[in-house]
């Protein structure tokens, strides 16, 4: 009797101290709260802490609204809430919403350390979390935080995983948690490595380069080894990686240098306002964005493909209105071309200039073309990857349209031999218009694209126009397919050398090869052979 | 390079087309009723055209802003305020041309002027020659003090020092490994000469220091944001330093937040990144990266919500921004009002001789002076870039920052001073005693 007594006293004790315990971890996790509302950077780190350890079921939310710049502060009455994705103002402590939020509420601030604290106890917090992309950024969290924290949590979250790659995430968090912390054994560091090994990049050999200074020396010695290993395979890819670039590179350069590959390789006009027709082509996706923000903004992931064709007509239309009211005044006459069209050139910029402004317009991109995915170590962003499908794209098409069709085979005919096309009956001027206006258009529709990845203001063609000269006289001028593999040579080259030379010395280097193999080749790449070229 | 050749190429001819239309006006203007008799005049020397016209025609505006509120106030020694404006067009042997015109053929009383540090050499001579005043409201190298120059913008102790500082704190994150990234010229170049010094004197080591130049107008720059995402990997933090120049941080910024490079991971501060270069940005995967300025536009100050205010009526635009080069003019156009005020006359050597000591009020809430080196003090904030394109100061210096025109981590210049209120020399040596440098 007496000792059921006893054991029940135990258990009214336990009882007691688990709700003392209860209400301890809700106070703290108020208290922990109110620290928010200081705004000084190391009370908010505290808080950031106290929320995370208080085992509080809010804590996962309230961290993640702190890093979206939603976690809101009362400064007088030291209270916290939460701006929930549709707006509505809830109390940070219980989730539950209020109607009279006071007007003064300001967001916690962060500053670059606090977000890594942030990331580190975001990424302890939801470790469990149902998602399993959103468990494995925590694990990667854990990875870049090696919190020793963590670690219970992080072991019986690899209990549990059911998903591989989630499951291999979490093994190379516990490793790096395991490798910097102090207290754990030789045998358990030596036997994490092969797991960062494995995950191969440069965030395990910063990993492994940066143990702590009390690591036993056959665990510095396995990870010495194991980062030679790492960077020997870094070193393939990088070259793979330099490739990807110059490929990358050689697409900007053929989409500026197609159009020119007409007007300036086919129809021989030298043309220096052909990086403002890019530059038009580029305020045209800005135009279009502006009418898409303004009337319906569900449409803005199609913006970009809508100003495809928009950015054709209007370069397009203002190359046939330059070939008609200049250039068709000036047919064999170089230097005077050569000077109109810089002068049309300087006007256009100016005009743009007075219309939008001489500051950069802010052209967004499209979600999927935003962002990176990985392939091994090669790390591509998508906007590079539609840039080079893109270019490919107008080049097959420009091909095919002077190879399939009657105006090109027109053209064709006209830029071979003038009076021979004009007395089988074909309208010579009609076509001189028609292809100086398709190549200003494809000018537009490579602005469209290097609006992407550039700046859109009315220097933006400034930038091009040597480049695309560059190309189409290396490729061989009137053919297509040197400029295409005189882009793409002309981007690889300089991407292998701006490593060893840097951006400068790679770009000089590469102008003087040119140079010198215009001397052995002054025809460039693809010499075409005929009796215009000797004409 | 070719860009540079070809820039070289088109100039002349660019300057004459627009010398023509300025000479044009100019002359118009001429021939209009002789009013001009009681006016005094300024001048405005920004480039409104060419590749500088994004960041200038902002100041040029924001001078005919301050004159206009000077002349509501009753003008200055009883006359109005004229402002004449001239193009210079980007073209830097322009500038030379024009600091001339405004000179001699309209008789100025002082220009407030130019943007790249070119542009200032370009026109030095110009100034010593026919003793007019310039006022230069841009962060620039340092390395200098001249007699008619004003440097209202930063010298590199006043911004550049301070980051890397900010950065070796706790708050920065603690930065052991440095990139110091810029555009090929003289202001990136001889900036992170003063700054590769002053980290080595902090013990930091060669092979902890990457430093990176590209040409003017780079566009593309995953090789070298992969390298920083290399060099960023060796096991100790990494902070970059961009001096890259105007145009070309929309590109490397879209780069490194396409390649994941998080503020978190690799904070950049950058000198030359404004609120106005951010508003062609997307700002959101830049949170976090740093700005280094004497100013920024959401500096909670009273009498920065004003300025903004005036600024927007003045712009009729609610949304135009504001950003540190206008605040430099802001600051040294009171400045030279105070010491016309002081001095009674316009003449240059009283304005001179009187404009050193003036203080006046900055728009952070606190009082500038122009110093005996013809620079001035300043605070500095640590700004981070936030969803909405402006800044939030997370750090400040806790007082005033004198202007050093000389660098004291350069072993050339660490003897120089400059000081025109009793040395009267620009590059007086304290070693040796003597004025004129040769250290």
């Amino acid at each position: 009797m007496r000792a059921l007594y006893g054991r029940l006293r135990a258990l009214a004790v336990a009882f007691g101290l688990l709700l003392a315990a209860a209400a301890a971890n809700a106070q703290s996790f108020d208290e922990a709260l109110t620290g928010f509302t200081a705004d000084s950077f190391s009370d908010t780190e505290n808080a950031i802490g106290a929320v995370a350890r208080s085992g509080n079921a809010r804590a996962a939310d309230v961290i993640a609204a702190l890093q979206d710049g939603r976690l809101l502060f009362d400064p007088d009455g030291k209270k916290v809430y939460i701006k929930e994705k549709d707006d509505r103002i809830a109390e940070a402590a219980t989730g539950q919403a209020v109607a009279g939020a006071p007007a003064n509420l300001r967001p916690v601030r962060l500053n670059n350390r606090l977000r890594r604290a942030v990331e580190a106890a975001l990424g302890g917090l939801s470790l469990f979390a149902e998602d399993p992309g959103r468990r494995f950024d925590a694990a990667q969290a854990v990875f870049k935080s090696r919190d020793e924290a963590a670690l219970p949590a992080l072991e019986s979250a690899l209990a549990k995983e059911a998903e591989p790659w989630v499951k291999t995430a979490l093994a190379e968090a516990r490793a790096a948690v395991v490798l910097n912390m102090s207290g754990a054994s030789e045998a358990d560091k030596l036997a994490a490595i092969p797991a960062i090994r494995a995950r191969g990049d440069q965030d395990s050999v910063a990993l492994l380069a940066g143990l702590p200074a009390n690591t036993p020396p056959a665990v510095t010695k396995a990870a010495n080894d194991a980062i030679a290993s790492i960077q020997s395979s870094l070193e393939v890819w990088s070259a793979v990686q330099n490739a990807w670039y110059g490929l990358s590179l050689g697409s900007v350069l053929l989409l500026a240098a197609i159009g020119l590959a007409i007007t300036f390789g086919v129809m021989g006009v030298i043309n220096m306002a052909h990086g403002e027709m890019v530059m038009l082509g580029a305020y045209t996706t800005f135009v279009v964005q502006e009418v898409i923000r303004a009337y319906n903004p569900g449409l803005f992931g199609y913006s970009v493909v809508i100003a495809v064709p928009l950015a054709f007509a209007v370069s397009g239309s203002i190359g046939v209105l330059i070939e008609r009211g200049i250039i068709r005044f000036l047919y064999g006459r170089p230097l005077e071309t050569l000077l109109a069209t810089w002068g049309l050139s300087l006007i256009l910029q100016q005009a743009v200039r007075t219309a939008f402004g001489p500051t950069n317009r802010d052209v967004g991109s499209p979600s999927w073309m935003s962002g990176a995915f990985d392939v091994g170590q090669l790390n591509i962003t998508y906007n590079r990857l539609w840039i080079i499908c893109f270019s490919l794209a107008v080049f097959v098409g420009l091909l095919g349209l002077l190879r399939f069709t009657r105006f090109g085979l027109e053209m064709r005919a006209v830029t071979q031999n003038r009076p021979m096309a004009a007395s089988m009956g074909i309208r010579t001027g009609r076509i001189d218009a028609l292809a100086f206006g398709l190549g200003s258009g494809i000018a537009g529709i490579a602005g469209v694209a290097l609006s992407q990845i550039d700046n859109v203001s009315p220097n933006l063609g400034q930038g091009y126009i040597i480049d695309s000269f560059m190309v189409v006289v290396f490729g061989g001028v009137g053919n297509l397919w040197g400029t295409l593999l005189g882009a793409f040579t002309l981007g690889i080259a300089n991407k292998f050398l701006e490593p060893y030379a840097g951006a400068v010395l790679g770009k000089i280097a590469i102008l003087v090869l040119i140079i010198l193999f215009i001397q052995k080749r002054p025809r460039g790449l693809f010499a075409l052979r005929g009796r215009a070229v000797e004409a | 390079m070719l860009k540079t050749i070809r820039a070289v190429a088109q100039r002349p001819n660019a300057s004459r087309w627009l010398a023509a239309t300025a000479g044009l006006a100019l002359g118009l203007a001429a021939a209009m009723p002789a009013q001009a008799q009681d006016t005094i005049k300024v001048g405005v020397l920004h480039s409104l055209s060419g590749t500088m016209a994004i960041s200038e025609t902002t100041l040029k505006d924001v001078v005919l802003m301050l004159i206009e509120e000077q002349n509501k106030k009753g003008g200055l020694l009883g006359k109005k305020l004229e402002a004449v404006v001239v193009d210079p067009a980007s073209n830097w042997p322009l500038f030379a041309e024009k600091a001339r015109e405004l000179i001699t053929k309209d008789k100025v009383a002082a220009v407030f002027g130019c943007w790249t540090s070119v542009s200032r050499k370009s026109v030095l001579p110009v100034f010593k020659e026919l003793n007019g005043l310039l006022f230069y409201p841009v962060q620039y190298e340092g390395e200098e003090s001249e007699r008619n120059v004003f440097y209202t913008g930063a010298a590199p102790n006043q911004q550049a020092i301070p980051a890397v500082d900010y950065l070796m704190s706790k708050d920065g994150g603690e930065a052991k490994r440095w990139v110091l990234a810029g555009t090929d010229y003289v202001y990136p170049r001889t900036t992170n000469k003063i700054l590769e010094a002053y980290l080595k004197s902090k013990g930091v080591k060669d092979e902890d220091i990457m430093i990176n130049y590209t040409p003017f107008g780079h566009a593309d720059f995953q090789t070298i944001v992969a390298d920083i995402k290399k060099f960023g990997t060796a096991g100790k933090k990494t902070a970059v330093v961009s001096t890259i120049n105007g145009d070309a941080n929309v590109p490397f910024y879209k780069e490194l937040g396409n390649q994941g490079i998080k503020a978190t991971d690799i904070p950049v501060v950058a000198f030359s990144v404004g609120e106005e270069e951010l508003a062609g940005l997307d700002t959101k995967p830049l949170l976090g990266h740093l700005a280094a300025w004497n100013y920024f536009q959401s500096d909670p100050a009273p009498i920065n919500k004003e300025f903004i205010a005036k600024w927007h009526a003045f712009t009729k635009n609610p949304k135009r921004t504001t950003n540190d080069p206008m605040e430099a003019h802001v600051i040294g156009f009171a400045m030279w009002v105070e010491a016309v005020k002081k001095a009674g006359s316009t003449d240059p050597d009283k304005v001179i001789d009187a404009i050193v000591g003036v203080k006046v009020p900055n728009l952070s809430g606190g009082t500038s002076e122009m110093l005996a080196n013809h620079h001035i003090t300043k605070p500095v904030f640590i700004g981070e870039v936030r969803a909405d394109g402006q800044f939030d100061v997370v750090w400040k210096t806790p007082g005033l920052v004198p202007g050093d025109a000389w660098s004291k981590y350069l072993p050339e210049s660490k003897d120089l001073i400059g000081d025109w209120k009793d040395k009267k020399c620009g590059n007086y040596n304290t070693v040796t005693k003597k004025c004129g440098s040769g250290a």
